[in-house]
Parts: structure tokens; sequence; C-alpha cells
């Protein structure tokens, strides 16, 4: 076979596998044929993988083998362990391992193509333009930087996720926290602009390619600088818009390799983490803008929380609750991050088939921001064999808010806090949340009053329907499902 | 450069137009695995790590080619792996 029948049954190859993965994305537009789609998804990248293998010169089979086995062996113990609690790190680091392929191979690419220019054939001398042509290593230097970036931001990320801490001299630094580094608007602009002078460095001169490791260097700099500001609440942006940039650098490389299906894949993922960074903004009422560079203050101006709270907290027991429910029609769980922490899931599909068995109707009301990553609720939910039904959206739910009985708030805060309609001052002012303060009756399942990550004071937990629990989320609702069952 | 360039720019945006409209139809519930399986489809860099690991240009280009092929592959079975994992939860009710 020539050399030109190889490139035309390769690339129709990497057509059908592009085809595969938009109906494998479509397929996930609903839970029924979203496991098809998932399976079109990977026959796509099987079929991408063999067509390279097949047209390509390989002369290393022992590289690919021991690659492919190994990454294989690792990703497939990580998917099978991985508790659906810690689904937002896992996304995270494989945000990472998307950046860090990138760059890998934008910098293999451009060693190889400096092999060749350099070559003294007159051969290679007439491919040396083609070779490092302006768009090949323009395309380079932007797989480097984005790869570099979203590499060292997922794992600022991850450690955030996961909650890791350091001690230093005694002290606790959580790695959630917010580090606010004195100028760093100034530190990261001028980061900025030095990545930008080192690729421009590399297009001059694209034979010096030390210029390309020192400027995966400093993209990984202003990837840790740009990531460690951001606190807990915003990791659901941060984490969309990682994802983002790893396709986006897999597209970069596309444009080195002038290989269209990297191009369409890396589109559909570039699209896809933006489209959920713009859902998660608009649910936080803040600009990208906003989340990246700007920082949630404690409100000054606003009431503290001995005004808000003072006399009117209401303590209730699970005994008093198992009351409160006694024939109630229909009952509304609001979950929050609190869930996840204490790991509730099962214990409130227990209580919910309690409730369901007694004629309520229990239903799910997701906020688009609650837990640490879009979606994060419903997987947990789903884990406990709560069918996917019972899971509304904030908006299909609120209208409906005032025929409820009772709504649960389990670990949530921020996404209930009514301030966000009444006080235009407040640093939540405009967000669309629950309403659960027009429901009958609250019940707030939290361990104390403590605020959530706007650290303002919640008015509903005072208001005259709200009946405080204060409790382990797990426990309160052993507590409720054995005080229903003497009741 | 040039033609190449504008070709290889038209997939892009194309791909960028059609990503959008398929994605924004992806309810909330499967936020999650949606990213997951994301994070396998940008794993579609292991073909460029295949074609650098295999070519055997210079030992550098082989050995950066080999580290991206063992992290794309890692993003492709995983990612796809735990999508299903979780799918299958959302199925088991449906």
């Amino acid at each position: 076979m020539d050399e030109q029948t190889v490139r035309i049954i390769q690339n129709s190859a990497y057509l059908i596998a592009s085809v595969l993965f938009i109906f494998g994305l479509k397929g996930l537009t609903h839970p029924r044929s979203a496991v098809r789609g998932n399976l079109m998804g990977s026959l796509a990248m099987l079929l991408a993988v063999v067509a390279t293998l097949w047209a390509a010169d390989i002369v290393n089979w022992q590289w690919i083998i021991v690659g492919l086995v190994l990454g294989s062996g690792i990703g497939a113990f990580l998917a099978m362990t991985v508790p659906m609690t810690g689904m937002p790190q896992m996304v995270g680091l494989f945000n990472g391992f998307g950046g860090a392929a990138s760059f890998l191979v934008a910098g293999g690419e451009l060693v190889m193509r400096i092999r060749t220019a350099s070559a003294e054939t007159v051969e290679a001398a007439a491919t040396v333009g083609n070779d490092l042509s302006l768009q090949a290593i323009i395309a380079i230097a932007a797989s480097g930087l984005i790869g570099a970036l979203t590499l060292s931001g997922s794992l600022v990320a991850v450690a955030k996720l996961a909650e890791m801490k350091v001690t230093i001299g005694g002290k606790k630094y959580w790695a959630s926290d917010s580090v606010l580094l004195p100028g760093r608007h100034l530190i990261n602009g001028l980061t900025m602009v030095l990545a930008i002078v080192l690729c421009v460095a590399l297009v001059k001169d694209p034979t010096a390619s030390s210029w390309y490791w020192i400027l995966v260097v400093v993209s990984a700099v202003l990837g840790v600088l740009v990531t460690i500001p951001i606190g807990g609440a915003d990791m659901p942006v941060v984490i969309a818009l990682l994802n983002s940039y790893s396709g986006l650098a897999a597209c970069a490389t596309g444009f080195v390799l002038s290989n269209n299906v990297l191009i369409i894949a890396g589109s559909l993922v570039g699209a896809s983490g933006l489209i959920l960074t713009s859902i998660m903004c608009k649910a936080m009422n803040r600009s990208l803008a906003n989340v990246m560079f700007a920082t949630l203050g404690p409100a000054e101006d606003g009431p503290s929380a001995d005004e808000v709270y003072a006399g009117k907290i209401k303590a209730t027991s699970a005994e008093e609750i198992a009351m409160v429910l006694d024939g109630v029609q229909r009952v509304v769980i609001v979950p929050g991050y609190g869930m996840a922490v204490s790991q509730a899931q099962h214990a409130v599909r227990d209580f919910a088939n309690l409730l369901e068995g007694r004629g309520a109707e229990v239903e799910f009301a997701i906020h688009p921001v609650a837990g640490r990553m879009p979606g994060h609720m419903n997987v947990l939910l789903a884990e406990a064999d709560i069918p996917y039904e019972k899971l509304l959206e904030m908006d299909e739910i609120n209208p409906t808010l005032e025929t409820v009985d009772v709504a649960i708030v389990l670990g949530a805060n921020d996404v209930v806090n009514p301030v966000a309609r009444t006080d235009p001052k407040s640093p939540i002012a405009g967000m669309p949340i629950i309403d659960v303060d027009k429901c009958r009756t609250v019940i707030v399942i939290k361990r104390s009053l403590s605020p959530g990550f706007a650290g303002i004071p919640n008015p509903l937990f005072a208001l005259d329907n709200t009946l405080m629990f204060f409790n382990d989320g797990k426990k309160a609702f052993a507590e409720l499902i054995a005080a229903l069952k003497d009741a | 450069m040039g033609l190449e360039l504008v070709t290889l720019l038209t997939i892009f945006v194309l791909a960028m137009i059609v990503g959008r409209e398929v994605i924004t139809k992806v309810p909330p519930t499967l936020h999650t695995p949606l990213m997951s399986g994301s994070n396998a489809i940008s794993g579609i860099t292991v073909v460029g790590a295949l074609i650098a690991a295999g070519a055997g240009a210079t030992w550098t280009s082989t050995i950066l080619g080999f580290l991206a092929l063992v992290f794309a592959t890692v993003n492709v079975v995983g990612g796809f792996l735990v999508s299903h994992r979780m799918l299958m939860m959302f199925r088991k009710k449906g």
C-alpha cells in the first residue's frame, strides 16, 4: 500500500471516531442512553488508537506495550476503587493528566522536528520548512502553556478537594484555604507576561528547545499561582474550567500534529468544560473574572450572627421531627456538601423509603453548586439507588415549594440563604437559591450554627417555621429512622 | 501554514459549535459523568503519544512520548470506566 492510501484509510478511521465521539456525548443527554453513549466514546478511542498504530512506523513496540499496560492498569485501578465521594478529586487529577500528556507530546514533537531539521540530508532539508512551520511552533508553545498550567492548577485543586493539610511549626495549614499572596495580581500578571515572552522566544528560534522547557516551568508556576487563592465554595467552577483547559490543550496538540481527531475531540471537551463553567458561575450569580480574581471577603456591613440568631433558634430532637413528619404529604430534601462529608446518602435513602412507605411523596432539590463539582449530589444519590426522576433542579422545584409540608436541609447553607433575595449588599446577593423558607416547616440538619463558605449568618435558621437538628448527617438520619419506627 | 491552517481552524470552530449544541442538552444530573467522560475523551492525546513513543527518533522524544502515553492511557481507561460505573448507577432504577 502506498503512503497516500495509508493516510486516506487512517483519516477515514479518524472521521468515524470523531462521529462516534459526538454521538457518544449525545447519548449523555438522557440517563437511559448514557451507558451506550459512553461505550460509543470508548469504541471511538479504540478505533483512533488502532488506526494510529496501523499507519505509523512504530519501531519501539516495547515502549508502547509497556505504556499502554501501565496506563490501563493505573486507570482501571483508580476507576474501580474511587469512592463516589472522591469523584471531584478523581476528575481533578484526570484534568491534570490530560494537560500533562499534551505538553509532553508537544515537547516530544519539538525534539523530533529539531532533529529532522538539523539533519544534513537534502531530503530532510526540504522538509524543514514544513516540520518547524510557524503553525506548528505556535501550537507547540500553546500546548506547553495550557498543558503545564492545567497540570499544576489541577494538582493544587486536588489538594484542596482532598482537604490535604500540612503542619508547620505546630500550626495546621489546609490546602483548601485561600492563599492570598501580597501583590498577587502583579505577580500573576508578570508571570503571564513572562510566559508569553517565552512563547515569542520559542517562535523566533524554534531549534532552541530549552525555551520550551522554561516555558513549561513558568506555566506550571502560573497554574499554581492562579489556583491557590480560590476557596472551597468556588471549586466547582475551577474544576469545570480546568476540564475545559485539558480539552483545549489536546486541541493545541492537534494543531501541532495537524490531526483532525485530536482537534475535534479536544474541542468537544473544551466546549463541555466552558459550558459547565458558565452554568456554575450563573448559579452563584458571579462572573468568571470575579471567581478567579476577586475574593469573597466576610460581609463587614451585614448583621452579625448574634443579631440574627439570638433567642430565635429552636433546637429539636429526632422524636420531635418524627412527630412533625406524622401524616405529611410532601417532603423535600435539600442536600449539600455536608451530605458528602458525612456519607449520609444511604441513610437518606432508607429514610426516604420509610416515608414513602407511609404515603408521603419525597423529592430531592439540588442546587447546581451543591457539593464540590457539577452533579456531585446527583451521583451520590444515584449511588444510594435513588431514582433520577426524584432529583429535581432548582428551577423545577422552586415554584412548587409552597405546597411542601416539610423541607429537610442536609449540610447545605448558602444555597438556601434567603439573604440572597433580600439584601442587595450581601456577598451572595442575587445568587439563585432554593426557597425552602417558603415551605410550611423547615428542618435543618447541621452540626453547628457555623456559617457556610460565604461567611455570613443564615436568617433561615431563625425563622418561626425552622427547626434546627444539630447532628452529623448520617447519625441524624439513623436517629430519625429509629424515631419514626417507634412513633 | 496557509490553507492547511484554515482547514484545521474550520474543523476546530465547527467542532466547538457541535460540542456546545450537544452538551447544553446534557441534564445537570449527569454533569459528573459528563466530566469524567470528558477526561477520557481528552485522552485522545494518546494518538500523539503513540507516534512520539514509537517512532524511535531520539531518546528524549521516546521518553517524553512514553510518559505522555502513560498519562493519556490512565485518562482514557480510567475516565471511561469510572463513567461507566456511575452511569450504571443512574440506570439501575431509571
